[in-house]
């Protein structure tokens, strides 16, 4: 199985191709919901004024993400009290929440990858053909095993969104992933959605 | 009456770190049926490999500890009220001890409270009275992902050409799991109800989730169309995390409710494969867990 370090390239961000199984190591950082919506309001589309703590976020984060990986993940985190973080269990949640936003997020912050589950929509594609990027499917639910990968965590930023809304900065080492959108065009999850429908119309056909 | 926080956190622990063994044995079967060397079968072991690891170091199955909704069984001279309150106190230790995520959120501010408690509804707890000396205590974590793919149906369905009878359940049901693709985390368990109003039709479709998946729903006519649903959604060739594959779904349970003669209802209620459901019995004095 392929090993891949963060940050990516792009020339191999183009050799990946839908179905690849491969194993990501180096640093990430966790989005979902909250944050793909403050992200977007407060420094894409603007329609937030920046607090100075929001640009002094933004100035970390950009590095962090240029090059580098998007996870969607809300994760269960241990030494809350004593800020000793630990990824207790840290699978994917589902992605395509987060389709209305994602294309802008990769494009301002050059992301090259996004982790999640379940595959996301057209917009997210089109932007893996133009950033580059791919995006890669993480086994849902398999929170323990994907936690044992986060050798360390190493920050967290917007904590006040609350412990699975907030961002994460984590050193991962063989995070096994699939690869099931690429800078292609492909998307396992079209594919899949297209041939599924066409034996549902038949099964419906029948009494 | 006893207090059983203590007995209650470690219902909590084990519904969130050990999978039931009917679900285990289920996924076992479901990775043979998979294509050597496919993603779907991949999966499907990362699937059994993460069970045993979670089981072992007792840390979450998954990270989204859903939604904890109780069913509370309890003998006559036991207080509702201060059965909540044990409860609630467990749920909040063990989102302390990190078996549950914070995952109680304000609707309006966003604010996470931070211990999985808030109004009334959270954590879900349903209590009902019984004959007999036993307190029993079910619970199941129902995650995000699952819940949000959940659908209720009003028949007939035009579009779909459903109507009001088993034909048209079938035919819903199906659109349902379609529509799921891979994002309730596939391969599901299907909780239907038939009947009942919006709300009690979706209760319903969870409870329906507490039966094991071996036995064999009393009523044949169901129990030949569980069969026939969980054949069929096989057949839509989704697989394990919509990769495409053998298993869409585990098994399907199915319960009826009286309607109105103007409604009927279809809800599924989508379970992932990390089915977490536990229960817990006290009788004199004693606490086992199953």
């Amino acid at each position: 199985m392929r090993q891949i370090l963060l940050p990516i390239d792009d020339d191999t961000i183009r050799s990946l191709k839908v179905g690849e199984p491969v194993l990501l190591s180096g640093v990430m950082v966790t989005g979902r919901d909250t944050v793909h919506k403050w992200l977007t309001e407060t420094f894409i589309k603007k329609t937030r004024q920046p607090t100075e703590d929001d640009l002094n976020i933004y100035e970390a984060i950009k590095p962090l993400l240029a090059g580098s990986v998007i996870y969607h993940c809300g994760p269960v985190v241990g030494g809350l009290d004593t800020r000793d973080y630990r990824f207790v269990a840290a699978g994917p949640t589902t992605s395509i929440r987060e389709e209305p936003f994602q294309g802008d997020v990769m494009h301002h912050f050059h992301i090259k990858g996004v982790i999640g589950k379940g595959g996301m929509g057209p917009k997210t594609l089109a932007a893996c053909q133009e950033v580059p990027g791919v995006y890669f499917h993480a086994v849902g639910g398999a929170a323990s095993l994907i936690a044992q990968t986060v050798v360390k965590v190493l920050g967290v930023y917007k904590l006040d969104f609350g412990v699975p809304e907030a961002m994460w900065v984590i050193q991962v080492k063989d995070f096994p992933v699939v690869v099931t959108m690429d800078a292609h065009g492909g998307s396992l999850h079209a594919i899949v959605e297209q041939q599924s429908r066409a034996i549902l119309e038949e099964l419906l056909a029948q009494p | 009456m006893q207090d059983l926080t203590e007995q209650i956190l470690e219902l909590v622990r084990l519904t969130s770190t050990d999978l039931p063994p009917d679900v285990e044995r289920a996924l076992r079967r479901s990775v043979e049926r998979e294509q050597p060397g496919s993603a779907a079968k991949g999966a499907l072991e990362t699937i059994l490999k993460n069970v045993e690891l979670s089981r072992a170091n007792s840390t979450p199955i998954c990270q989204d500890t859903g939604t904890p909704i109780f069913y509370v069984y309890y003998p006559e001279g036991w207080s509702p009220r201060k059965l909540r309150a044990q409860i609630e106190s467990a749920v909040a230790q063990a989102t302390r001890r990190a078996y549950l995520r914070p995952n109680s959120v304000d609707s309006l501010t966003g604010k996470n409270t931070g211990n999985n408690l808030g109004d009334d509804y959270f954590p879900t707890i349903h209590f009902n009275e019984v004959e007999g000396d036993t307190l029993t205590i079910e619970l199941m974590l129902k995650g995000g992902g699952c819940e949000n793919v959940g659908a209720q149906y009003s028949l007939p369905d035009s579009t779909l050409g459903a109507g009001r009878d088993l034909a048209g359940v079938r035919k819903v049901v199906l659109d349902a799991v379609h529509k799921a693709q891979g994002q309730g985390c596939a391969p599901g368990i299907l909780g239907v109800a038939i009947g009942g109003d919006r709300g009690s039709s979706y209760y319903a479709s969870k409870e329906a989730l507490f039966r094991p998946l071996e036995d064999e729903n009393p009523d044949p006519e169901l129990a030949a169309l569980e069969q026939r649903l969980t054949g069929e959604a096989n057949q839509l060739g989704i697989g394990p995390m919509g990769f495409g594959g053998e298993t869409t779904v585990i098994d399907t349970k199915i319960t009826s409710l009286n309607r109105l003669p103007a409604s009927y209802f279809v809800s599924v209620s989508y379970m992932c494969w990390a089915y977490r459901r536990r229960r817990m019995e006290w009788r004199e004095g004693a606490v086992t867990y199953s």
